[in-house]
């Protein structure tokens, strides 16, 4: 990285330049600098809606940027160690969906996570790719979903040797991370792309003491949500490319689904963000780290939660762990994670980032001051003094190997009818059945409905874990493609 | 030279105080102080440009946030003041001979350094043996501690700022907790009269007011305040602020002040139509 060069911050400067130069708008957006607007005014301020224009000549355009866009776009494949960048102006999904559109075609194979984000199915419902799925190994007291390990890789392969492509989500949302670099290896061995769905580690890049990050580990292309760690507006996000990867041609792939008015106030927030992440990131999260690991202390001095943290890697399913992560198990005073989310959010001024049947996860990033980590201990202490309830035994879901018959494509196109689901015996399925913990599906759009399958989903209903994703609510009945595949 | 202190008491409100001397501006890690020396009100403090107490009206604050409690408390023998670093609330506790342990939290040296500096009256409240200090958050040092005060004072005055954490359920919480079972807490309730203060002292008086099973709020007049009309949190596990008032008791002490007589006492509890309406509302 080129420290010298990173100081710059080209969308943000042609910005400043442009508002100095008063020019008079006769072209969108229409609220002319916030004059057609004054309640957006009032709202946003005048500096926000003044900056809010159209491409042109001196600020480039996203569409296929020559000038102050591309030399961002450079700056940033510098600062994150990629051969080349995107700015992404539809959020980090936009960015996973234009890393598998590039990677494969209709028909083509790509291998995931079970437990993949749900923008990655839609992305293979635009496509038409077939899913090859991995099982995420769980942790059975925790009931989080874990890294990819590399013999399950390994036999995917062997069983596909004609995928085209393998798409790792690392860090996990609970801060899980894989062995990437020797996923790298085997895949690269097999042809196989890896692209890596890096919505939560875009501070791997800035520190030595955090878990490798996908350009590091060669991957060939990585969904970097800066908006998250990165400290930039919501909805920006950038696509790293590695050597082997043409940029041209996920540049048109980008431009199939992309606005052609990319935000600038979008852009130049990752732009600034970038520069502070090349200039000042190592110091903020290192400070970042050891605020989590001063509240994980804190936590787990207060009893009865379980803050976790490295202690956890076992050298494959958790090869490392994202120490900025806060992540706390619950369950021990008896509640579930969800449950503390919303007795922090309503009896304590306190929104964290999601509670799920065993665990709370605090996002803690650059803008947290110790006194609010303070406050989130202290409330806890609290939660666990007032409403803590005698310990309960949960059911973990186990994992099915589904049968993809029909692509997901096939089965979103597909016609639907709703029977009961004891009727669904042989059929394909045309609906998601997620089932927490631990939040991994048990069916998806284009899967055979096996006896053994309704047996799980009765079972796993009495002994009350929670289904979600069907139309109907209970789960008493499914959505099932008419035509065979 | 026409040289004068503002602060917004809200966007359309201000008080202004003409300066002698700007005596002192620095950075902690939680705030920037500042002193300056003034003709009507002496010297006086502020944190990030809010006045936290002048010397001529801190005995109004500091005395009706210790006396009011330790006139209805039978024995006082613990306490915990948090914030509190200038000292003056602990002055006002030394008068006390029956207390034997003062714990005073506060986050920020640099407050306590520049009251020792400038306001040598305040400060040397926490000469007495009796004071120890703690340089901590004070919801941090709370979290240790179960059924150990007599009386908690919560001396921060600033609800948004970088105290927030001590405005809270989690610290009512945890000074209940840190109580005896006949504990008395005393705490800032802010200020009532401005619209944009309503909510914070509504807040205030719902969390207290659930969190133990006695909660009243007490006034007192105070210039340098918003609107000039300050409120305080009285909340206790036993104790009834009124009925339990011993006003023989104290005033054999012969303790001198300025503002506080338990006539005054009974009177502070006496809130105005609108302040008792908002109070009442929190309650139901």
């Amino acid at each position: 990285m080129n420290l010298d060069k990173q100081k710059n911050a080209p969308i943000y400067t042609a910005l400043q330049q442009f508002r100095r130069k008063r020019v008079v708008p006769f072209d969108v957006p229409g609220h002319k600098r916030g004059r057609g607007n004054p309640e957006l005014v009032e709202l946003l301020g005048e500096r926000c809606v003044g900056i809010d224009v159209n491409s042109m000549k001196p600020l480039d355009n996203l569409c296929h940027p020559v000038s102050v866009i591309k030399e961002a776009e450079e700056l940033a494949a510098d600062a994150f160690g990629a051969s080349h960048s995107f700015l992404m102006v539809g959020g980090t999904t936009s960015s996973v969906q234009a890393m598998i559109l590039s990677a494969c075609k209709a028909g083509d194979k790509i291998i995931l996570p079970r437990n993949v984000h749900k923008s990655a199915i839609n992305a293979l419902v635009l496509c038409g790719a077939i899913p090859v799925y991995i099982d995420p190994k769980v942790d059975k007291n925790l009931g989080i979903p874990l890294g990819m390990e590399i013999e399950d890789l390994k036999e995917a392969m062997n069983k596909h040797p004609d995928a085209v492509a393998i798409l790792v989500n690392n860090p996990t949302y609970y801060g899980i991370c894989s062995d990437l670099k020797s996923l790298v290896k085997i895949a690269h061995e097999h042809n196989m792309l890896v692209l890596v769905d890096e919505a939560h580690g875009t501070h791997f890049y800035f520190s030595e003491n955090l878990p490798c990050s996908a350009m590091e580990a060669g991957a060939d292309m990585a969904a970097v949500s800066m908006h998250k760690s990165g400290g930039s507006l919501t909805q920006s996000s950038l696509l790293l490319l590695g050597e082997n990867v043409n940029a041209s041609y996920v540049e048109q792939i980008i431009n199939l689904t992309q606005t052609t008015s990319g935000s600038y106030l979008l852009m130049s927030s990752l732009d600034i963000s970038r520069r502070n992440l090349a200039l000042r990131g190592k110091e903020s999260f290192e400070k970042v780290a050891r605020m989590a690991q001063y509240a994980r202390e804190e936590i787990n001095a207060i009893g009865g939660y379980y803050a976790y943290g490295a202690e956890l890697i076992n050298g494959n399913s958790i090869y490392d762990f994202d120490v900025t992560k806060l992540a706390v198990y619950t369950r021990d005073i008896g509640l579930a994670g969800i449950e503390v989310y919303d007795l922090l959010r309503d009896e304590y001024d306190i929104q964290i980032e999601f509670g799920d049947i065993s665990n709370i996860l605090a996002y803690i990033s650059i803008g947290d001051r110790i006194q609010d980590i303070e406050r989130l201990v202290g409330a806890l202490a609290d939660i666990k003094r007032l409403y803590s309830k005698p310990k309960k035994n949960i059911f973990m879901a186990e994992y099915i190997s589904p049968t993809v018959v029909a692509t997901p494509q096939q089965a979103f196109y597909g016609e639907k009818i709703s029977l009961p689901i004891k009727e669904t015996e042989g059929k394909i399925c045309g609906e998601f059945v997620m089932c927490y913990p631990p939040g991994i599906p048990i069916l998806s759009p284009g899967e055979v409905i096996t006896k053994q399958i309704i047996d799980y989903i009765e079972f796993a209903k009495e002994k009350g874990c929670s289904m979600q994703g069907p139309e109907s609510e209970d789960i008493s009945r499914l959505n099932v493609l008419k035509e065979d595949f | 030279m026409n040289f004068w202190f503002s602060e917004h008491h809200t966007d359309n409100v201000k008080m202004s105080i003409k300066i002698e001397k700007h005596l002192f501006s620095e950075t902690s890690d939680f705030q920037r102080i500042d002193v300056f020396d003034s003709l009507e009100f002496g010297k006086f403090v502020t944190s990030n440009g809010s006045v936290i107490f002048s010397e001529k009206d801190e005995f109004t604050y500091d005395e009706m946030i210790v006396h009011v409690p330790m006139a209805v408390h039978p024995c006082v023998k613990k306490v915990l003041v948090i914030g509190g670093g200038d000292g003056g609330v602990a002055r006002e506790l030394s008068y006390y001979e029956e207390i034997e342990q003062i714990d005073v939290v506060e986050p920020d040296k640099l407050f306590v350094d520049v009251c020792q500096k400038y306001f040598p009256d305040n400060a040397c409240g926490l000469q007495d043996s009796r004071v120890n200090i703690y340089y901590e958050d004070g919801l941090k040092f709370l979290r240790s501690k179960t059924d150990e005060y007599d009386l908690i004072i919560n001396d921060c005055t600033d609800p948004l700022g970088h105290a927030a954490g001590l405005f809270t359920k989690e610290f009512y919480g945890s000074c209940y907790k840190a109580l005896h079972d006949d504990g008395i807490m005393v705490y800032q309730h802010g200020s009532p009269f401005f619209d944009e203060d309503e909510e914070t002292c509504r807040a205030m008086h719902r969390k207290a007011y659930r969190s133990f099973p006695i909660s009243r709020v007490y006034q007192a007049h105070i210039p340098t305040c918003p609107s000039g009309y300050w409120l305080f949190g009285f909340a206790s596990k036993k104790y009834h602020p009124l009925k339990d008032l011993d006003a023989k008791k104290w005033n054999d002490r012969n303790i001198k002040t300025w503002y506080y007589t338990t006539n005054l006492h009974n009177g502070a509890f006496m809130l105005p139509r609108y302040v008792e309406d908002l109070l009442i509302e929190e309650e139901n």
